[in-house]
Order: C-alpha cells, then sequence, then structure tokens
C-alpha cells in the first residue's frame, strides 16, 4: 500500500479512500510517517498537528491531506507568519479557505515555512530559518510559500495552500518542480489570510498536477461576503478547463520574457515547451508587453506602501510579543523595533517613505499610474491570444545565502510573475524541465482575467519527484 | 539620495526602532531600491489614470449592526497585557 500511496494524485487518493482501499487514517499515517523520517532535512513545516484539524464535510477530496502557509487563520491554532513579532498568536477564527476545506473534508496537517510575513523569494527570512529546497538541499525553494512547495514537491503532503502578493505561489513551485496556481484577484476570499498587499495577495492551491490543482481550486474558490474585494462573479468548474483541448489555442510569447538575464538553460526548455504546444495544435503569437521592465519598480512602492499600512497593526498591544517601556510610543518602537526581521523593516520603511508627505505623488502615485499601463498591456495582448507562455522565474534555483546580501537582486528574481499580480489575472506554474545540475525549471500560462485554468489533461511535461 | 537622517525620520514615522549599526545598512540598501525605482520617472504618465487597487469599482457596504462577539476572551488571551476585558497599556496621559 504504502508505495502506491506516493505514485497517487491527491484525488486518487481520495478516490481510493471512498472505495475503502485505503482507509482515512492510513493515508494520514502513511504522509505522517513521511513528514518525520523526511522533513528534518527540508524543514517545510512550522507545525506538524498531532491530530488533523477536524473536518465538517466531505466532497471527492475529502480524506486528502493539505498543509497551509503559516499566514492562513486556523481556529485555535497558532499563526505566526514566520515572525517573531506573532510568534505566540492562536487564530480566534477560521479563514474562509479552512471553512471551505473542512466543508470539502480535507485533512490539515499542519503549517509550512515561509519568508516572514511572506516578503520575499527564498524562504530564508523566516525567523524559524529557511527550508531547503528538496533537489538541493544547499539551496532555496522559493519564496514566500517556499514550505508549502518544498513539501508538496517532497510528497509530506499531497496538497499545500501558498499566497502569493508578487509570485509567492508560482516562484517556489517552479523551484521545486511542483504546479502552482494564482487565482485571478477576488477568487479566493482573504478573509483570514494574514495581509500583505491588499490590492495583490490571493491564496493559491500547490499541487503535483493540473488536475488536482483543479480540483482544489473548486474548493477554495466562490464569493465571500467577509471580503469586500470578493468576486461576485460565478466560478466556474475549473475540472472543464482540464478537458480543453489545446487544439487552435492562441498562445502569446512575449518578448520582453525572453530578453536579457533568462538563464540560457531556462531559455532552451522554455523554448521546447513551446514546441510541445505547438505540436499539440496550439497556435504560437509573438507579443509584447511593452511595460514589463517597469513591473518590479512599480510593484517594490505599491506592495510595500500596502504592507507598511498592513502591518501598523502588529505594535505590542494586541498580539504576540510586547518589549515593554513607560511610554506608549517607545513601547511600539521597542516591540517593532525587535519583533520585525531585516526584509520586514526595510519593506514597511520603503512604504512608509513612499506614502509619506511630500513623496507620495512621486512615488505611490506614480507606480498606481504605471500599474494602470501594465495592465492595459495584459488587456490588449489578450485580444488575440488566449494565454501568454513564459518563464516563471529567470533561472532555477539559487544557493541559500546567495541573494541576501542584496536585497535588490532577490526582488528581481520574481521580474517574470510580479506584472500577473499587478495585472489582477491569474498565473499558473508547472514543470516543464530540468537544468544539467537536476534542478526544476517552470513555466507560466497566464490566462484571461475571468478564465481559470487552461491546459491539457494529459500532463504537459511527466513530473518527476525528488529522490 | 536617502541619508542617515531619512531613515530615522522614516524609521519614527514607522514606529520601529533601528538598531544604530543597521542605519547605514539600511540607508545604502534603500538607497539602491529607490535609484532603481526611479525608472518610473522615464514614463510620462500625466493622462493615466492611477490603479489603486481592488477591481470592484462600486462601493461594497453591509448593514450596520452589532455582531455578537463571540471572540471576546480568544482575543484577549492574545494580548500580551489585558485587564478588566481590556488591553492592558502603558500610561498615556
Amino acid at each position: 500500500m504504502a508505495k502506491d500511496l506516493l505514485k497517487l494524485s491527491g484525488l486518487e487518493i481520495a478516490e481510493c479512500i471512498k472505495n475503502t482501499e485505503v482507509s482515512k487514517d492510513e493515508v494520514l499515517s502513511f504522509f505522517r510517517k513521511r513528514i518525520d523520517s523526511i522533513d528534518p532535512r527540508i524543514k517545510s513545516f512550522v507545525e506538524v498537528y498531532s491530530e488533523p484539524v477536524k473536518t465538517l464535510g466531505g466532497s471527492n477530496l475529502a480524506g486528502v491531506p493539505i498543509a497551509l502557509k503559516d499566514n492562513i487563520c486556523i481556529k485555535g491554532k497558532r499563526i505566526s507568519c514566520a515572525s517573531r513579532i506573532l510568534s505566540s498568536h492562536i487564530s480566534v477564527y477560521d479563514a474562509t479557505v479552512v471553512k471551505r476545506l473542512k466543508e470539502a473534508g480535507l485533512l490539515i496537517a499542519g503549517t509550512t515555512n515561509m519568508d516572514e510575513f511572506a516578503f520575499g523569494s527564498s524562504t530564508e527570512s523566516s525567523c524559524y530559518g529557511p527550508t531547503r529546497n528538496p533537489w538541493d538541499l544547499e539551496r532555496v525553494p522559493g519564496g514566500s510559500s517556499g514550505g508549502s512547495a518544498a513539501a508538496v514537491a517532497m510528497r509530506l503532503v499531497p496538497f499545500a495552500l501558498g499566497s502569493d502578493t508578487g509570485g509567492s505561489i508560482r516562484q517556489p513551485a517552479s523551484f521545486c518542480g511542483v504546479v502552482g496556481f494564482k487565482p485571478t484577484y477576488g477568487r479566493v476570499s482573504r478573509y483570514g489570510l494574514v495581509a500583505f498587499g491588499s490590492s495583490l495577495d490571493q491564496i493559491g492551491p500547490i499541487t503535483t498536477n493540473f488536475i488536482d490543482c483543479a480540483y482544489l481550486l473548486n474548493v477554495i474558490c466562490g464569493f465571500d461576503e467577509h471580503d469586500s474585494t470578493s468576486s461576485r462573479k460565478d466560478t466556474p468548474d475549473f475540472t472543464q478547463f482540464l478537458r480543453k483541448d489545446i487544439k487552435g489555442l492562441r498562445v502569446g510569447i512575449p518578448k520582453e520574457y525572453f530578453s536579457a538575464g533568462l538563464d540560457r538553460e531556462v531559455e532552451s526548455a522554455l523554448k521546447e515547451a513551446v514546441n510541445i504546444f505547438k505540436k499539440q495544435g496550439a497556435k504560437i503569437v509573438d507579443v509584447s508587453l511593452p511595460h514589463t521592465e517597469y513591473a518590479v519598480a512599480t510593484y517594490y512602492i505599491i506592495a510595500p506602501s500596502e504592507a507598511s499600512s498592513n502591518l501598523e497593526r502588529f505594535d505590542g498591544i494586541r498580539y504576540g510579543m510586547r518589549k515593554d517601556a513607560s511610554a506608549l510610543i517607545e513601547l511600539y518602537k521597542k516591540t517593532r523595533g525587535a519583533g520585525f526581521g531585516d526584509e520586514a523593516k526595510r519593506r514597511i520603511l520603503i512604504g512608509t517613505y513612499s506614502l509619506s508627505s511630500g513623496y507620495y505623488q512621486a512615488y505611490y502615485m506614480r507606480a498606481a499610474k504605471v500599474r494602470t499601463l501594465i495592465k492595459k498591456d495584459f488587456e490588449d495582448v489578450f485580444r488575440s491570444v488566449d494565454v501568454i507562455l513564459t518563464p516563471t522565474s529567470p533561472a532555477a534555483a539559487f544557493k541559500i545565502g546567495e541573494k541576501t546580501k542584496d536585497p535588490l537582486s532577490m526582488y528581481l528574481s520574481d521580474i517574470y510573475t510580479i506584472p500577473v499580480n499587478l495585472a489582477g489575472i491569474c498565473a499558473v506554474s508547472f514543470p516543464c524541465g530540468f537544468t544539467r545540475n537536476n534542478l526544476p525549471i517552470g513555466a507560466q500560462l497566464i490566462g484571461l482575467l475571468t478564465q481559470g485554468l487552461v491546459s491539457n489533461r494529459r500532463q504537459i511535461i511527466t513530473i518527476r519527484f525528488p529522490s | 539620495m536617502v541619508d542617515k537622517k531619512t531613515v530615522e525620520y522614516v524609521a519614527n514615522l514607522a514606529r520601529i526602532d533601528i538598531r544604530e549599526d543597521q542605519k547605514s545598512r539600511f540607508t545604502d540598501e534603500l538607497s539602491r531600491i529607490l535609484e532603481y525605482i526611479d525608472k518610473l520617472k522615464e514614463l510620462n504618465v500625466e493622462s493615466i489614470r492611477p490603479t489603486r487597487g481592488a477591481f470592484t469599482e462600486e462601493n461594497v457596504l453591509r448593514p450596520d449592526r452589532q455582531k455578537k462577539k463571540e471572540y471576546y476572551t480568544d482575543i484577549l488571551n492574545n494580548a500580551p497585557a489585558s485587564e478588566d476585558n481590556h488591553f492592558r497599556v502603558p500610561k498615556v496621559i
């Protein structure tokens, strides 16, 4: 039995449970044993629950274990966002996605590591220390949802949820060789997700394949009155896109994503992916997204501005830790000085600066206008194509410590994922090859504003997993 | 472009103590980041409408009714200091 479970998708595991070929407890103890024996080397989990969170219902994914990034509220459980400032906080309510997972009968197995408050692309800024890439323990798993991606890549759980503000689901999925989907803004409720950039954040699934991804999207997507930005549009059945034949599908290849800075091995893997699309009948169209080069600069005004506002609440009064002082302002400063890590401080400072009197017009307002141009680039291109195919990241996973001394170089590793968040559209990263050093390479498929997942039912590239 | 004084000023606005030995590093890093961001000045955006966020154009309203305070104790239990159903803070006045 044990060997088979590893080869099965999440959906297949749920089918086996339904057919009583395997019990929920057996599934749980199988993955639990894997976590216990393997995770000490990867460090993808922050907490593994001795008993999974109680479920309230069933679905075609009932009984499948899932891990959640440590910035999603699960009532009665610890949540830290991998920050010292929140370390002892117990969630007082369930995030809407948690409620939905419980109703669908999925078993929440624990929480996964991340960059502090999701600020980062490597999971190195976690107060628990870095998670390691299962393909090469000297390398980062990507970030900020690095724990979720590493756990799924190593098959410690069939499913995980991450959050994506500038690529935090897709980039780690690409570094770890799994599928990571960033839904259209508003599709998944942000209620109970600790806010980073409220106009950019979305929760999304990390799985080993497209089919599981679609089924999990069906569970977590939908309108929620607790999130004022929640979309009232009907939620599609995401599995319908799996059956879509890609014959005639118009696939845009933006030249700006294949320019200087792109690693040659990633480039050739992408060219191979383009050929596979072509062979299956897709129509390849050269397109241009002219404002791509401004996306990272725009993002690093907008995201830190929103983050600096959202993180005001961590002041030593209502949550987590407090550094005592005789005056209130001193208490705030000491608590925040001791509680936040360097990257959190950096982003709060950038955000506060760009929102401060005298700089607001020059920074925040200008960035908000450039964001309109970036969004318009996509609207223009989607008049002539159905999807856009790009690399997810300019290079495969980098070494632990390689970019920590140079924040800007870390920021630039998200150059291909950030525009999607600024435009509010959906995109999925999927494995499309390996480097000579056996590191996964990811490709990104960017969808329409209101459309969901487009892919062939046949896996485009066979997914391997690390030994 | 950003000097130590600016970092101190912004850190004060953000209510964050920055250690003396970190100030020069933050000054240096923020300068480089803001220098990169200055790229945006290449574009003429005068006539462009800003995208401030969410894509819903209309206001989302709900009736302003009092709800059951079901999380009351749990919320207070998470606070570093509380007393008589209130958050406890140092003397303000």
